[in-house]
């Protein structure tokens, strides 16, 4: 069966030469076309949607839009171009030149990183597949398919490193990412936050602003890499990660504008009254996936980062750039350790850190994107201010896990934790509120009432183009 | 294996007590419901025996396994009406991660070796109480299964994974250690698994291990389990184990009570041993008294109602502990005196009893145990020496003791009346690890020397004790005392290192069975990458893992 694969599969790894990838995706890729009608947006496949397909990876070509059906979109496989003299960025292998194969001994553990990465990809479009059905515009509804083909696009791009240089492993383990699933009970997605389900859009947003960043931060390490398809990969992934975020971001901007206007409009009263989000709960929502998406960065402190780092594997988020000792050998990282009682001050050497130093850029990125939020606050002279809770705040994994902690860091008692839960955490009462705002809304130009219209539309196009045809 | 690295301590400051009850077990749990039992592990992190590592995703050290050994032991005494035994992880998909990495890394080598020698012991006791006891022994793998964690699962008759698409058993330790999985692992997988020899290569050097469909084709498990019918299955897996043993609902278990022997000084003073330690001559004296006022129970029902009172099973439970401290707390003890006193009288009728007693399970439980503590004894990396001196009574089971030393000193002279004895059980009832009695062993080549040592239907003095091969020397009074100075002198003066070797070399003539090769293997090959550079060396793999190092290995094969 002759395949065009560059009309079917856009890419730059020269695919239609390329006779043992040309056989992995032969059986993979309608496995994945099946994955993706059965657990994918799978009340949409027959929807056209205005979506950016990349097809090459030069200026014109990683953003061509046109209508298409989500089934059909061309999932392509990208990698950044090469820098032919590059060299290990870091670890004990710095400066020496950067791996085109698989080394024999790191393996296993590359492996491992990728499919632990790749995992997360088709997960949140399984997390987020009902949500087409509420979506409070054909604008919110067409960046949610926008982010869906994308996150498809994404384990393209991971299953064509484990299919090029992992064997036969590497095939089973490609075809295990499609056998996983989000919150199965039997065969669950592999990290705790992908198993949530994304069953309203305020969680969506905060989905897209904290977990997909957790995704560039995961990204940018692994763009460093000394194994070089690896890197390439993660670095043109990261273009399109770029957008999940804005999605996140501008959408919980949105909704607080919304909530403002309200404010203005009818003062002294509950928003609520007129179907809109109250700031003390937009924050509630914020706590949960800020502190669930802090547990993906892993252990304080550990011994398989130090070790990613060490064999060259795994890096710190702009290694090349921010650092200038790249052994990280001798230095060391001052931890915050919760005894059960109090917080003491504990030295790690900085390897055993590596996931703790990802998670602290991670936290000023964030810091920076609840600033954003709030000068919206201030601009519209509201005195509410959102706030990202400190890290130890509700985690689930770590050594902060085995206590209690507000939302500013500080032990709690297990009394005093349950007794102000619900003013930090999303109480039932105020999921089923939120999940009454959730109508679909699928007229062009025509927005629910707990969010106010974009700014722009996409690609030039104005709020009320048909983004959608249903 | 999450864990700050920590510095080499080389003694440990507190001595390890072997005796627990499921009342203050701290990582285990016991449940028993009828004809069933669970064994859960969630073991407390800061719990561990000695402070410097955490016990982090069921890892173990010592003091974990100690209390499944006590859990096997009352299983086998306490609740011998059950027949099946689930041992299953208490922690979110999370099995047990094996030994804790840093407790071994911080660890003296001695230390370390006999940890994995207890562990060892632990796991061929589960293994009996299969055999012997109409126990089966279901691992339910509900998550993470490493190292250690996967060796305790292969010590039981049936392995269940969980089938989630990402747990998977696996044995790290050559690839990320740089040492071999150390109670038996290897040995099992090939010799009682039967898993074949290429298979078990590549599973052995894959760290993050082989999942479910996989680990099932190469037979590293026996069965597959969906998450959300995990529990389910596990019940019938437990149904089908029950099937293959007898109906032992008509067993009522006795209460094992703590031993609770009285210190001072260098003295451990037992209701029926002594333990006294002579730290400067590096030599302990361990001697067993049988009980003048002892009246042998009439039948088996008899022994049971006397339960851990039965003289003979308690001397043996004591003997046991104090096999356990010497080894575990005093590696500076280098030989160990074996003495009885009493009247031989005593022990042949309790030997009578267990011979014609055997079919109830509780004298068959008894039998089992003294087999256990011997063979605890001839794996004991201590030199032995049985004294047979005056007012001893080395007969029968007590014989055995003097069978297990590496020489037996006997006084002969015509104003000393020392008698020895056998009786049928030194025909059959202890076997060794390598299935032989100890007089088979004693006598390979010579295999009518046995029967004529069985053929002594009475006590016997020293000239026959000689003529039978039963002494390794016979002196009188007037040398008596002398001659034991200087063979006690001159053996503690010879290198530690060589007598272990030695003396388990010349303690285990005859064939090769599972268990000799598990020992065998731990003490010749574990011992010595234990010690090597490219373990332990400063930039050796157990040395650095955990730490920002990478391993620096001397690649020349020996
Ligand atoms: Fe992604
Ligand atoms: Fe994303």
């Amino acid at each position: 069966m002759a395949i065009n694969y560059s009309e079917k599969i856009p890419n730059n790894v020269d695919l239609s030469s390329d006779k043992r990838l040309q056989r992995a995706l032969e059986r993979w890729q309608p496995a994945y076309i099946q994955w993706w009608k059965e657990t994918g947006p799978s009340d949409f496949n027959d929807a056209d949607v205005y979506l950016r397909t990349a097809v090459s990876v030069d200026r014109e070509g990683w953003a061509q839009f046109g209508h298409v059906k989500m089934p059909d979109y061309r999932w392509g496989i990208f990698l950044a171009e090469r820098d032919k003299d590059r060299t290990i960025p870091f670890g004990d292998h710095a400066g020496e030149p950067v791996w085109q194969e698989v080394p024999g001994e790191y393996r296993n553990a590359l492996r491992r990183l990728i499919v632990t990465q790749a995992d997360t990809e088709p997960a949140s479009v399984e997390q987020q597949r009902l949500l087409g059905h509420t979506a409070p515009s054909l604008y919110d509804m067409r960046n949610l398919f926008q982010v869906n083909v994308e996150e498809g696009r994404h384990l393209w791009a991971m299953v064509y490193l484990l299919h090029s240089y992992f064997g036969k492993d590497g095939r089973e383990e490609a075809e295990e990412l499609l056998e996983r699933r989000s919150g199965n009970p039997d065969h669950p997605r592999i990290l705790t936050t992908f198993n949530e389900p994304v069953e309203d859009w305020l969680s969506f947003f905060c989905f897209t602003t904290f977990t997909d960043r957790d995704g560039k931060y995961q990204l940018l390490a692994l763009a460093e890499s000394g194994f070089d398809p690896l890197a390439r990969t993660c670095r043109f992934m990261l273009t399109e990660e770029a957008h999940h975020m804005f999605v996140g971001q501008t959408g919980i901007n949105r909704v607080i504008k919304r909530t403002i206007e309200v404010m203005n409009e009818h003062p002294g009263h509950d928003v609520r009254e007129y179907g809109a989000i109250p700031l003390e709960m937009i924050q509630k929502w914020v706590n949960r996936w800020s502190s669930s998406s802090l547990d993906l960065f892993g252990a304080e402190i550990s011994s398989n980062a130090s070790t990613f780092f060490a064999e060259g594997l795994k890096g710190r988020a702009y290694e090349e750039k921010k650092y200038e000792d790249h052994k990280a050998l001798d230095e060391a990282y001052e931890i915050d350790v919760w005894t059960g009682e109090r917080i003491t001050k504990e030295e790690v050497p900085l390897r055993n850190a590596m996931n703790e130093v990802l998670r602290t850029d991670y936290i000023e990125d964030n810091r920076r994107q609840v600033e954003v939020w709030n000068k919206t606050l201030e601009r519209a002279g509201v005195d509410f201010r959102m706030e990202y809770p400190h890290r130890r705040f509700n985690r689930k994994i770590g050594m902060y896990a085995n206590g209690h902690f507000d939302p500013q860091g500080n032990p709690v008692s297990a009394e005093e934790w349950n007794a102000n839960k619900a003013l930090w955490l999303p109480t039932p009462e105020d999921e089923a509120y939120v999940k009454s705002l959730m109508v679909k809304v699928h007229e062009p130009g025509k927005i629910a009432g707990w969010i106010a219209p974009p700014s722009k539309g996409i690609n030039g196009q104005p709020f009320d183009f048909e983004y959608v045809k249903l | 294996m999450e864990n700050p690295p920590v510095a080499e301590s080389s003694t440990l400051p507190e001595p390890v007590n072997f005796e627990t009850h499921p009342d203050q077990y701290r990582h285990w749990s016991l449940e028993v419901e009828g004809d069933r039992a669970r064994l859960t592990l969630a073991v407390q992190e800061e719990a561990g025996l000695r402070p410097g590592y955490v016990l982090k995703l069921n890892s173990y050290d010592l003091g974990v396994d100690v209390e499944l050994n006590d859990a096997i032991r009352r299983l086998r005494f306490e609740h011998p009406q059950v027949r099946v035994v689930t041992i299953t992880g208490g922690l979110d998909r999370c099995f047990c991660a094996g030994a804790n990495i840093m407790m071994l890394r911080s660890s003296p080598h001695g230390f370390k070796v006999n940890f994995c020698k207890f562990t060892n012991e632990t796991r061929c006791q589960l293994e009996d109480a299969s055999a012997h006891s109409g126990f089966r022994f279901l691992s339910a793998v509900n998550g993470a299964c490493a190292g250690g964690g996967y060796e305790l699962a292969l010590a039981c008759d049936r392995i269940v994974l969980v089938d989630d698409r990402s747990s998977t058993v696996s044995f790290p330790e050559t690839p990320l250690l740089g040492v071999l999985p150390g109670t038996g692992g290897l040995t099992r997988l090939v010799d009682k698994r039967k898993v074949r020899r290429d298979l078990a290569d590549v599973f052995s050097t894959t760290a993050e291990g082989i999942k479910g469909k996989r680990a099932l084709r190469w037979g590293l498990v026996d069965a597959l389990a969906p998450l959300s019918k995990f529990e389910e299955e596990v019940r019938r897996h437990e149904e089908e184990l029950k099937a293959e043993t007898p109906d032992k609902s008509d067993r009522s278990g006795i209460v094992l009570s703590a031993l609770e022997p009285t210190e001072s000084g260098d003295t451990v003073r037992y209701r029926h041993v002594t333990l006294t330690l002579d730290p400067e001559a590096r030599t302990a004296r361990v001697l067993v008294e049988a009980p003048a006022d002892a009246a042998c129970p009439a039948d088996g029902e008899a022994a049971r109602a006397l339960g851990d009172t039965w003289w003979i099973f308690r001397a043996f439970r004591e003997i046991e502990d104090a096999l356990l401290r010497l080894r575990i707390n005093r590696p500076d003890i280098g030989l160990v005196l074996l003495e009885t006193k009493g009247d031989i009288a005593t022990v042949l009728a309790a030997d009578q009893l267990m011979e014609s007693q055997q079919s109830h399970w509780f004298v068959h439980e008894v039998r089992n145990f003294i087999k256990i503590v011997l063979k605890r004894l001839d794996l004991t990396a201590k030199s032995l020496f049985a004294i047979v001196g005056e007012g001893s009574c080395f007969g029968g089971t007590l014989l055995e003791l003097a069978l297990a030393a590496d020489r037996i000193y006997a006084i002969n002279d015509p104003d000393v009346e020392v008698r020895m004895a056998v009786s049928s059980l030194n025909g059959g009832a202890y076997p060794m690890a390598n299935g032989l009695t100890r007089l088979q062993t004693r006598f390979l080549g010579t295999p009518d020397q046995t029967k004529r040592v069985l053929g002594e239907s009475s006590p016997f003095d020293i000239d026959t004790a000689e003529d039978l091969g039963l002494t390794t020397s016979a002196p009188d009074s007037i040398d008596w005392e002398d001659e034991l100075r200087v063979a006690i002198e001159e053996r503690v003066s010879f290198s530690p290192d060589a007598l272990t070797g030695m003396e388990a070399n010349l303690r285990f003539a005859g064939p090769e069975t599972l268990e000799t090769k598990i020992f065998g293997r731990l003490t010749a090959w574990q011992n010595w990458i234990f010690q090597r550079p490219n373990a332990v060396g400063k930039r050796g793999a157990l040395s650095c893992y955990g730490t920002p190092n990478r391993p620096e290995l001397d690649y020349q094969r020996t």
